[in-house]
């Protein structure tokens, strides 16, 4: 039996939507309010979607356990009160939703024990974002 | 096709455990979940289902013919319960959010009457949610 397992984490952040790439005017232009130079935060949630056979002895797709401390060590540690835009991750790209949609697909498939599926991205009530790598979403699902 | 997804919650106690293995075992793989005085959650249950819209009544399905079916088969049966020790499909599996989808959906098969069960999603908490489709 094949089941999906989705786990929401948060963490708090600040960033600036800003490029080298365009000339101060067209950055604001572009990025209106986002461009601001001191910065602004969200609290992102996180909702990463997993799939597998369900272990007939277990009952689950994976240790939840296991999923909570690599998300700690690799999601939580990593980005939670920090500037995004000082991190590795977006030394060469916009620290947009959408990139960091990206990124953290990418932190999961490190995630061996299910298959990942799905990274869903709140950046506020109203913004969210969703990146399944390169699948097309069934309908229905997102 | 519309697909149309209705709601119910219930509130009930379960743990984990696996008899064949050792207490120590046990402990390891659940963690808190094994504790054997139980722990409970407030579920909430997501039941999608995918169908044509009827020309005359505008329904995909009757939504209060549909919550009393998930009244009937899964609150009445769930709600107030402690899982492994009152719900027969818990005697043998382990009540993880995974294996209440599966078992939701195999209550719920074939009891909707005009239209097809996509999806059963089951929240144990609202950070915490499994998805099934049916598959195999």
């Amino acid at each position: 039996m094949k089941a999906y397992l989705s786990r929401r984490y948060h963490f708090s952040a600040s960033h600036r939507l800003h490029t080298d790439a365009f000339d101060e005017a067209q950055n604001r232009k572009v990025f209106g309010k986002c461009n601001n130079p001191y910065g602004h935060g969200h609290n992102y949630t996180v909702q990463v979607t997993l799939s597998g056979k369900v272990d007939p002895g277990t009952g689950m797709v994976c240790n939840l356990g296991d999923l909570d401390a690599f998300a700690q060590t690799n999601l939580l540690d990593r980005f939670d009160h920090t500037n995004l835009n000082t991190l590795d991750c977006f030394a060469n790209s916009v620290s947009t939703t959408e990139n960091l949609s990206v990124e953290i697909y990418r932190i999961f498939q490190n995630f061996t024990a299910a298959r990942l599926e799905h990274v869903h991205i709140e950046e506020t009530s109203n913004n969210s974002f969703d990146y399944l790598g390169d699948a097309i979403p069934a309908a229905g699902t997102l | 096709m519309i697909f149309l997804t209705r709601k119910a919650e219930f509130s009930s106690s379960h743990y984990y455990w696996i008899d064949s293995w050792s207490d120590e075992e046990n402990r390891r793989v659940f963690g808190k979940c094994a504790n054997r005085n139980g722990h409970g959650h407030n579920y909430t249950l997501e039941v999608t289902v995918a169908g044509d819209i009827d020309p005359t009544s505008g329904f995909v399905v009757d939504l209060k013919q549909l919550k009393d079916i998930l009244e009937r088969e899964v609150v009445s049966v769930y709600d107030h319960r402690h899982l492994n020790l009152e719900v027969p499909e818990f005697k043998t599996a382990v009540p993880t959010t995974e294996n209440i989808a599966i078992a939701i959906w195999r209550r719920l098969e074939g009891k909707i009457p005009n239209a097809k069960l996509h999806r059963v999603r089951v929240y144990e908490m609202p950070d915490l949610f499994a998805d099934f489709y049916g598959e195999a």
